[in-house]
């Protein structure tokens, strides 16, 4: 029993980290309509200079914010070329999302190389129910809550806020009120960055991070805010959390090999059902 | 050239066609003015060149003061509350505090936390002009105050326009399909064809005029003066 909750628990800090980036995902599909696939090069970049800058001396939290600030750097820049020029479709941005994420694998192996990095997180265990969890997994679910919290907030209370959301429920009428759509959407790449950067400097300590890693990251992540729609926050962090606790639990009790798998078979058959119930997601439909 | 909006020989093109050519339109301030014509006329081309949503191709626009806009259809933000649809449009000046437009549309208090997405088209109608109203504009250009909506509620809408019109100094540019209504609510008005200007002239003049009588007064809704 006290196995179960420490796989549950430690399944909730690795779907933590999915959900933040289906949520940077999300972010930036819903005002511009485009799939950033470069989303997990974010957490990647991110984790990479925080584990540089801890090795410079920096003390872990500047650390760890400098990572998140590249990753929301990194947002703009990609938010840039993919949807700077006006007239650019989301489909012809989707493709330079995909070119720009492979172009950042050269860039991290010239600076980083090819090697695994990690860099110690929050030391300590903690016994909850019986079951012993590393402290730095309850850290990745409290910021994460307060994350969420935060931009539940922001989306719904703040007027940029509002704009943002203005411009992800319709953009002509965006435009008919005075909002830069374009420069919202630059707003929600940097967005996305910080998020996928949060994702990358939260669960590094947990989990090795190299170059190529965003792969896992943005298939969990994508699969995690397709449940959503790709609109909904809320619906990509509880698949996010779904993923981390179903890939945790199948790794616990059947096999490491055969995590990823399982927990996207889950993925791919709740989407299904729900795409027989409501229909395709309207872009994926295009 | 003195008016609230002065548009001189525009002319936009969308990829080789010609939508407006070569139109000059002035909207006087404190007025009301229409501008009728039948379905792509370029009645829309002409507010989205005037809202700066398209480009010209040639000509100019000049316009004295703020202008808002209530677009064709509505375009509501649906799943947002009537307040924050009307914040939304007080985004150019800032503007948040919404009982000014609460005071000059009552009806709209009551509704002020349904989501937008809920109304009735007759009270997104009523939204739209709030949501402009937050703009506090100069010059308010409406895109189809009529459209798809029972001659009952336009009737209200037209009553609640002569009634902004007359506590405010407001130059309103009313783009209708709506003849009959458009020509007895406005002083001056003009008629689109085919992307270009054929008539104009004050309203009441237009309205006896054959060609318009022939072509844009047949069966539609009449409004009460």
């Amino acid at each position: 029993m006290s196995d179960l909750l420490g796989y549950l628990i430690t399944g909730l800090g690795i779907g933590a980290g999915f959900a933040l980036v289906a949520s940077g995902l999300v972010a930036i599909h819903r005002v511009t309509r485009v799939v950033n696939f470069a989303q997990g090069g974010f957490a990647v970049l991110a984790a990479l200079l925080t584990s540089t800058l801890l090795s410079a001396g920096l003390p872990h939290g500047v650390a760890e914010l400098g990572g998140v600030a590249l990753g929301a750097l990194a947002g703009l820049v990609v938010g840039v070329v993919a949807i700077g020029r006006p007239g650019t479709s989301p489909g012809t941005a989707l493709i330079v999302t995909l070119g720009l994420g492979v172009l950042a694998y050269a860039i991290e192996v010239l600076i980083w190389g090819d090697q695994p990095r990690s860099f110690p997180g929050v030391p300590g265990v903690a016994e909850i129910g019986g079951a012993r969890i590393p402290a730095h997994y309850l850290l990745i679910i409290a910021v994460t809550a307060v994350v969420f919290a935060l931009m539940a907030w922001f989306f719904a209370r703040t007027d940029l806020g509002r704009a943002l959301t203005a411009c992800a429920s319709n953009r002509y009428a965006a435009q008919v009120v005075g909002i830069d759509v374009r420069r919202m959407g630059l707003l929600a790449f940097t967005i996305g960055g910080a998020l996928g950067g949060l994702a990358g400097v939260l669960t590094t300590p947990v989990q090795q991070v190299t170059f190529d890693s965003d792969v896992t990251l943005i298939v969990n992540g994508f699969a995690a805010a397709v449940l959503g729609g790709l609109t909904r926050p809320a619906i990509a962090l509880a698949g996010g959390l779904l993923l981390g606790v179903t890939q945790t639990v199948v790794a616990g009790y059947g096999g490491g090999a055969y995590q990823t798998e399982v927990a996207l078979v889950l993925m791919l058959t709740v989407m299904i059902v729900q795409a027989a119930r409501t229909g395709p997601v309207p872009e994926m439909a295009q | 050239m003195t008016g609230a909006v002065d548009i001189g020989n525009l002319t936009v093109r969308y990829a080789g066609a010609t939508a407006l050519d070569d139109v000059s339109l002035s909207v006087a301030e404190n007025e009301m003015t229409a501008l009728i014509g039948a379905n792509g006329a370029g009645k829309s081309t002409l507010v989205k060149a005037l809202a700066g949503l398209v480009r010209p191709s040639s000509g100019t626009i000049s316009v004295h003061g703020r202008l808002a806009h209530v677009p064709e259809g509505r375009e509501m933000f649906p799943d947002m509350t009537v307040d924050d649809n009307l914040r939304l449009g007080g985004w150019r000046t800032r503007k948040r505090n919404t009982t000014p437009v609460y005071d000059l549309l009552p009806d709209l208090a009551a509704i002020r936390s349904r989501k937008a997405g809920s109304l009735s088209g007759g009270q997104q109608q009523m939204v739209a002009i709030g949501r402009a109203l937050m703009a506090d504009p100069d010059v308010l250009v409406i895109d189809e105050l009529s459209l798809g909506l029972a001659p009952m509620i336009v009737t209200a809408l037209v009553d609640h326009l002569r009634t902004l019109h007359a506590t405010r100094e407001l130059a309103v540019l009313l783009i209708e399909q709506n003849a009959r209504l458009a020509l007895d609510l406005c002083q001056h008005a003009y008629v689109l064809e085919s992307g270009r200007i054929a008539l104009h002239g004050p309203a009441a003049t237009l309205a006896r005029d054959p060609r318009v009588t022939a072509a844009y007064l047949g069966g539609h809704v009449t409004v009460t003066p």
